[in-house]
């Protein structure tokens, strides 16, 4: 089965090949990942599964190239990016992916535009046409009206929209979601579960941590981490 | 583009430096009061040697002045009764420096004397320089009326007098003044000119007409007035010969002013028993003066220098705290895709803003200090250009030299530890 995933195809959007990320915690080496290989079509909405320590963070962190392998290949957009430095990186991260958090990881200080249209900042767009994809964004997550609000005037649903909308400004290929809804009461995580939903029908990749296997139920695959191994991976009838 | 790139990166800064208003204007007081006190500082010490180099100046930088003084020894004698003391240059020290030093371009002798004096109904003493054509040459005067002296009334021996304007003011005299009569002494002189006073010192020189002078032909001096003068005293007449009291001297070239100063010494010291002449060069106190501004300039840098450094490592201090407080802003911003080099520039930024906006208002500090000092006790001060470019300059290096390090701390992040960080 994993073999089967980890063959190349055209719609290929996540490879990693025998990937290994080792700690050195004192004397002793933690492996974070101990030779993981798999391949994500682009277009498909994963959850990775797996109790504290089994490596899923580790995992959203490679893939979402905030941290590099200790060893092995990881291709993203069929682009070799295991041996880049930080800033090619930063440059990936900027232009291919977007990330939304369980705590939000809004800037406090700044307002719902400012926060969304951070992106956009460092890709150097100009402040009008900035606004401008701000609103559109902040429409699309409904806080149409809430652009000069700070994320303290908001509820938790409300700040993770902004992030959502922070997320899709760069219109990346990728979205990672790490336990979206972990600070969101039920109903209101169901609404962002939606959202995620209706973006993967939009064509984004979605990623998303999370141990709560009713939230992995939205996913199409569900890849489950015990010891920085792949214990297996199971598809949703409805994929 | 670039440019309103800069502006608006400027106007994050100021946002963000908003958020904390009393912070950053804490944060701030120590380089305003650095940059205050360097502009403050810098401005009382320029106008200090701007006065003493306009007086030095006045002097001429290209002359030399030998003045008569009353050795030591004489003066311990003169307060014997019916003694006459004989001291001073002479006429002779006169013909022999116009005329045997080569450079020498001319050379005025100069004989003071004091005599009440009267014009019309308004009397008072006047001092009486007796001297030649040259001597205007020396130190011009700006003529208000009539003429100065003449080469002819020296071989006229004309009985003609100019008048300073101070002078000219406490008797009355106007520009209807010229051809009248003044009597000095037991004489009479037609006046007929009257030039600008010049007033003040400069280090222990007297410049020659800050009095209420009467300037005459050096020959009709003497004829009148003789060389021996009475003073009257507590202790009885005291009575000396003095036949100069000055020499000016004008070299040239400004490089050989302190060789003829030099050998005017020397011939001077062969010829004289006493030590009684002295011979200054405006030049040489020019140049002391000079120097003496740079010691200045530099012992007040560096205590200004001090302050700035005390200013920007309150500066570092406060970016380092705002560092760690916003960690976990770092972490997002380099999730979302900041490369290390734009965290450096943001916070670079943020403390740039910081300390020249405390330069600017430091500045204004600064130019206030030297209005109030003028303004209280007279003193000259002087804001220069620089006196305003150089501490913004440094203010803004202060910055970029403290903010540095908190920069690249900041850079130095790890977003997946700032992620987590509450």
């Amino acid at each position: 089965m994993i073999e089967q995933s980890a063959t190349r195809s055209d719609a290929e959007i996540v490879r990693l090949e025998d990937a290994y990320k080792i700690y050195q915690m004192g004397t002793q080496e933690v492996k974070a990942l101990a030779g993981v290989s798999i391949s994500f079509k682009k277009g498909s909405f994963w959850a990775i599964m797996g109790p504290s320590g089994s490596g899923k963070s580790t995992m959203m962190n490679i893939l979402g190239c905030l941290d590099r392998l200790s060893s092995g290949r990881y291709y993203l957009e069929s682009q070799d990016v295991s041996g880049l430095d930080d800033d090619s990186l930063s440059e990936f991260r900027l232009r291919y992916l977007g990330f939304i958090f369980q705590s939000f990881n809004l800037i406090p200080q700044l307002t719902v535009q400012r926060n969304i249209e951070l992106p956009l900042y460092y890709l150097g767009w100009d402040a009008n046409q900035s606004a401008v994809r701000a609103k559109e964004l902040a429409d699309e997550v409904g806080l149409g009206d809430r652009l000069d609000h700070r994320p303290t005037e908001l509820s938790g649903g409300q700040m993770q929209r902004v992030a959502i909308a922070r997320a899709l400004a760069n219109d990346p290929q990728i979205i990672f979601a790490d336990e979206p809804t972990g600070n969101l009461d039920t109903r209101t995580g169901e609404q962002i579960l939606e959202l995620l939903v209706e973006l993967n029908g939009q064509g984004k990749t979605i990623i998303i941590v999370t141990h709560e296997s009713s939230i992995a139920e939205r996913a199409q695959r569900r890849l489950h981490m015990i010891d920085g191994v792949i214990d297996r991976i199971d598809e949703s009838s409805n994929a | 583009m670039r440019q309103t790139k800069i502006i608006r990166n400027v106007w994050l800064g100021i946002e963000n430096l908003l958020l904390h208003k009393l912070r950053s204007f804490l944060t701030m007081l120590g380089v305003v009061f650095g940059v205050g006190s360097v502009v403050a500082m810098l401005s009382v010490g320029e106008g200090a040697s701007k006065e003493a180099l306009e007086q030095i100046r006045k002097l001429g930088s290209n002359n030399i002045i030998v003045s008569s003084i009353k050795s030591a020894e004489e003066e311990a004698t003169s307060t014997q009764h019916s003694h006459m003391s004989i001291y001073g240059l002479t006429y002779e020290d006169y013909r022999r420096v116009a005329t045997n030093f080569e450079g020498v371009q001319q050379a005025a002798p100069v004989k003071l004397t004091r005599k009440d004096s009267r014009l019309r109904e308004r009397a008072m003493e006047l001092r009486i320089v007796g001297t030649t054509h040259e001597w205007f040459e020396l130190v011009p005067r700006q003529v208000l009326a009539g003429r100065v002296l003449l080469h002819s009334d020296q071989e006229k021996q004309a009985p003609v007098a100019v008048l300073t304007e101070f002078g000219a003011r406490k008797i009355l005299a106007t520009e209807h003044t010229i051809g009248q009569t003044v009597r000095m002494g037991g004489d009479q002189f037609e006046v007929v000119g009257i030039v600008k006073s010049e007033s003040g010192q400069a280090g222990n020189i007297q410049i020659p007409d800050q009095e209420i002078d009467a300037y005459i032909p050096i020959e009709v001096a003497r004829r009148y007035f003789g060389d021996i003068f009475t003073k009257r005293t507590s202790g009885g007449d005291e009575r000396e010969m003095v036949e100069l009291h000055q020499i000016l001297v004008r070299v040239d070239d400004p490089k050989k002013v302190e060789a003829v100063a030099a050998g005017i010494e020397r011939m001077l010291e062969s010829s004289h028993k006493k030590k009684d002449y002295v011979v200054s060069v405006p030049l040489a106190l020019l140049k002391q003066a000079e120097a003496t501004k740079r010691t200045f300039n530099i012992v007040l840098g560096s205590i200004a220098g001090i302050s700035l450094v005390v200013g920007g490592i309150g500066i570092m201090n406060i970016m380092l705290a705002s560092v760690t407080e916003r960690t976990r802003e770092i972490g997002i911003r380099r999730a979302i895709g900041a490369k290390r080099k734009q965290i450096i520039y943001q916070f670079l930024i943020e403390t740039v803003v910081l300390s020249t906006t405390g330069g600017m208002i430091g500045l204004g500090v600064g130019v206030l200090i030297p209005f109030l000092i003028t303004y209280f006790s007279g003193m000259t001060t002087l804001i220069t250009l620089n006196g305003i470019l150089l501490p913004l300059l440094i203010s803004m290096t202060i910055g970029i030299l403290f903010g540095l390090y908190p920069a690249i701390r900041a850079a130095q992040v790890d977003p997946i530890i700032a992620l987590r960080h509450e």
